[in-house]
């Protein structure tokens, strides 16, 4: 058995551009905006980084591929700067490239820069886009919400739940996700709304309502990572450690074989366990102080609730209606407003939720810091609900 | 004995109430009131004469795989390429075995199913059995009396020399370049001439003519025939030939004017199914077609049409439609509006010619792959085995999957994708016997469908490049 990345790295700074209808900036604005508040942070020159990692979900509509982006960008110093695109994944995907190239020696400090520029198409939602020449042959010609409605069909049918109470626990969802993003000035949608506007809000893919939906953002978050004795030489107190970095990607067997009912997804649950396992955690309910996971749509961070091991099976709709997820809650969820509120700008968003966590487990996460939080754990998923990647990272206090 | 052994048809669900064109139109031409009794056959933005003709070959001979008659051949003059041969198409969708198969398109004329039926008869005089379908979605001017009049739908006759229900006795046929109308190259829209002339000097000449070189051929007397069929939108016409002939009135075939419309070249194919699932050991059929000149057969119904009989039927058909009010969705579907369809229309409709010939089991057939190992059922076919305790590397055989039953295992509406009858429903479809895809889903009831309900799988367009004139089909699932 692998000894794990458990505080083998830290962060050493993290920055975030704010989120939003970034119409005046190109790509390498909104990077720039979030690297010198992430530099600044760390407390180093950029010289000092050795390499870098760059996310994007959908770079065709935005810069391109390759890694030019980030590295002509910030005008980093001829070092390794590599592309990577893995769906809604793709930002945490740059930091475990980051926190293993440091894990293993090969580096010890390293950059990871998520962006995407989505405001560029001239319509609402995220950009039309193959699914490669064979696939489009036969794919479903879906939506993203069209994609997650999935869950919620699979859902009710499997527990019988009533169209009106998971309607309400998705309006709940959105509900307390726009009103923590109220306190987040960097996030991209701050206004308050009700459980009745979301439910009655035009409908987009059965069930999912334009308030289940979240913000289709341009943004870039970053992080640097370091070892924790680089960090404690840079005289950097209360670190922050990466506790655990878990992926796991659909083989097909979910759409392909009869096993799965479209009422939870399988790669959260299996990529949890791991992430459980390898931070050493075994009653995650009680020990995780807060998530930001991937809310893409209500329903998803509803579902997500059980996969993550929060909810009893079956059990997500009351813990959400009870308030259980919400910023007074046990297991606060989407504290900086999630991808619902924060925005959902696909490249940077996994680096987005570790920005907040990293924020908040440093104490410096202003009008909406929780009392003393030990551990956050940041969800990713990307693709449809039966063939998706998804990542779980969990970070805490250094040496905890 | 040769003849006809099998036959069977198709109508599209959606029926356009016929008052709603004239309401639309009838402050620029009144006469089209005349013409609103009823209702006619509207095919869904995914269905043309491929997809039609698809439906009624399944009608007429059903799902039951290995069928291998010696020629497909296809009437129709709408089929939606000029250069790519339809009736492969229609083929790879019934899972015929191609390599042994000859197909051919008959088009240009409202006879080409009557010719093509006659061509199919001459193979089944080799002793051979060929299958003739006749499928049509004519598009017509807004405001038109051709808007009022055609229908959609296709039919299909087997023949062969053994189980023949209906023996053919003999036939004649006459070539007359007398133009009722035309459809000019590159054009959309048909162009007639007065119908009284067409009447005169058209049905009431041509016409008999061909029928008495006929009835003398074969010795048949006029008054013996039982079913005459005769496909014309001229409402009193059939009449008026069977008065001249001294065919019996009770003989006349309906032509479905106020049901269905006028099909085009499939309609003398539907008119006779339809008379076919009617008829009577004994009887003595006269069909009809015309167009530049005429064709006529004569049949004899023998014993065994009591044991043959189509899986719906035109009655069943007919009996199945759903009323259509929506004046404006009929001229999106037929592509007669300049319609703002939305950037997200914009997608990349590129053919990619040989990613679609590598995947045409599973687009044009419907095939999924079995594991030879653990006989696991999965779609698409894969080089290593779905089922987790198995995993086998390349043991897969082609398994077709279309008469399978499925049911709705996950699903939704999504109205911010684009489709051409928002919302897009698709969803998790599990099939009884293994195997599940997430797929597309047509024609869908909002009122009764959900988790659980049952589907079957049916060859459907899936996109249309108007720019490049091409078009991509895939199965969809509809409810039972």
């Amino acid at each position: 058995m692998a000894s794990g990345i458990k505080d083998k790295v830290v962060i050493l700074g993290a920055g975030c551009s704010k989120f939003g209808e970034r119409w005046d900036c190109e790509p390498a604005d909104l990077m720039a905006e979030a690297f010198e508040e992430c530099i600044a942070d760390a407390g180093i020159d950029k010289s000092q980084i050795e390499a870098a990692w760059q996310s994007t979900g959908i770079d065709a509509y935005s810069v391109g591929p390759g890694a030019m982006p980030l590295s002509m960008g910030l005008r980093l110093p001829y070092i390794p700067v590599t592309r990577l695109e893995n769906y809604c994944a793709s930002g945490t995907e740059a930091f475990r490239a980051a926190t293993y190239a440091v894990a293993s020696g090969a580096c010890d400090i390293a950059l990871a820069m998520g962006f995407e520029k989505l405001k560029d198409t001239g319509y609402g939602g995220l950009p039309q886009r193959s699914r490669g020449v064979s696939n489009d042959l036969y794919y479903p010609n879906l939506s993203a919400p069209g994609m997650f409605a999935q869950l919620a069909a699979g859902y009710r049918a499997k527990y019988g739940t009533s169209k009106e109470d998971l309607k309400r626990a998705m309006a709940h969802v959105s509900v307390k996700s726009h009103a923590n993003g109220m306190k987040n000035p960097k996030a991209h949608l701050q206004r308050l709304i009700t459980e009745e506007q979301a439910m009655n809000a035009m409908m987009i893919a059965d069930p999912i309502g334009l308030f289940d939906c979240c913000g289709v953002s341009d943004g870039a978050a970053c992080a640097i990572v370091t070892t924790p004795e680089i960090a404690k030489s840079l005289g950097k107190q209360n670190l922050v450690g990466v506790k655990a970095l878990q992926m796991c990607a659909s083989n097909g067997e979910e759409g392909g074989f009869d096993g799965w009912d479209g009422s939870y997804v399988k790669t959260t649950r299996i990529a949890a366990k791991r992430a459980y396992e390898e931070a050493g955690i075994t009653k995650p309910r009680e020990q995780i102080s807060m998530t930001e996971v991937h809310d893409c749509f209500s329903v998803t961070e509803m579902v997500t609730m059980e996969d993550l091991f929060l909810s009893e099976d079956g059990g997500a709709v009351k813990d959400v209606l009870d308030g259980v997820f919400d910023a007074d809650g046990e297991v606060p969820c989407q504290i900086d407003g999630g991808l619902k509120c924060f925005g959902h700008p696909i490249g940077a968003s996994g680096l987005r939720m570790l920005y907040e966590m990293y924020l908040q487990l440093s104490g410096r996460a202003g009008d909406r810091q929780l009392a003393d939080p030990k551990l956050g754990l940041t969800h990713n998923l990307g693709g449809f609900p039966h063939q998706n990647v998804v990542s779980v990272a969990i970070v805490g206090a250094y040496g905890v | 004995m040769r003849g006809i052994t099998a036959y069977g048809a198709y109508l599209p669900k959606a029926r356009l109430q016929k008052r709603v064109i004239a309401d639309a139109n009838a402050w620029f031409d009144p006469g089209l009131k005349g013409l609103a009794k009823g209702e006619k056959t509207m095919c869904n933005w995914d269905e043309d004469a491929i997809t039609m003709a698809v439906e009624a070959y399944t009608d007429c001979l059903g799902k039951a795989p290995g069928q291998t008659p010696a020629a497909l051949l296809l009437a129709s003059t709408s089929l939606p390429f000029n250069d790519r041969q339809s009736s492969v198409v229609v083929a790879e969708a019934l899972n015929l075995n191609i390599a042994d198969l000859r197909t051919m398109d008959i088009t240009s004329s409202q006879r080409a199913s009557t010719s093509g039926l006659l061509s199919a008869l001459d193979i089944a005089a080799g002793g051979q059995e060929a299958v003739l379908v006749a499928s049509e979605h004519r598009r017509a001017k807004c405001a038109s009396r051709e808007e009022m009049l055609y229908g959609d739908g296709a039919a299909a006759i087997a023949v062969g020399s053994e189980n023949v229900i209906a023996e053919l006795v003999a036939s004649h046929s006459q070539a007359v370049d007398f133009i009722d109308h035309f459809r000019g190259e590159g054009q959309d829209f048909d162009y007639g001439w007065e119908e009284r002339w067409v009447r005169d000097e058209g049905y009431m000449k041509i016409i008999p003519d061909t029928v008495n070189a006929l009835l003398a051929k074969a010795g048949v007397s006029a008054a013996d025939i039982a079913h005459f069929i005769l496909p014309t939108e001229q409402g009193r016409v059939p009449a008026m030939v069977a008065k001249k002939l001294g065919i019996d009135g009770a003989a006349i075939a309906d032509n479905l004017l106020q049901s269905v419309g006028i099909t085009g070249t499939a309609h003398a194919i539907l008119l006779l199914a339809h008379r076919l699932e009617q008829a009577a050991p004994g009887d003595l059929v006269l069909l009809t077609g015309f167009g530049q000149g005429c064709d006529a057969l004569l049949f004899k119904v023998t014993d065994a049409i009591k044991k043959q009989r189509p899986v719906k039927g035109v009655n069943g058909f007919l009996d199945n439609g759903r009323p259509e009010e929506n004046y404006n969705k009929y001229q999106s579907f037929n592509d007669l509006l300049e319609k703002e369809l939305g950037k997200r229309s914009e997608v990349n409709k590129q053919a990619y010619l040989s990613a679609m010939y590598r995947a045409r089991g599973l687009t044009n057939s419907f095939l999924g792959g079995k594991c030879t190992a653990c006989n696991t059922v999965q779609m698409p076919k894969h080089k290593y085995c779905v089922n987790p305790e198995c995993g086998a590397y390349d043991t897969q055989e082609d398994h077709p999957m279309v008469g399978a039953k499925g049911h709705v295992a996950t699903w939704t509406a999504d109205t911010l994708t684009f489709d051409y009858s928002p919302p897009a429903y698709f969803g998790m479809v599990t099939f009884e016997g293994g195997g599940r895809i997430m797929m597309d889903m047509s024609e869908v009831d909002p009122e009764t469908f959900d988790t659980g309900s049952e589907v079957s799988v049916h060859f459907r367009l899936k996109q249309i490049d108007h720019q490049a004139g091409f078009r991509k089909y895939f199965w969809k699932a509809i409810q039972a």
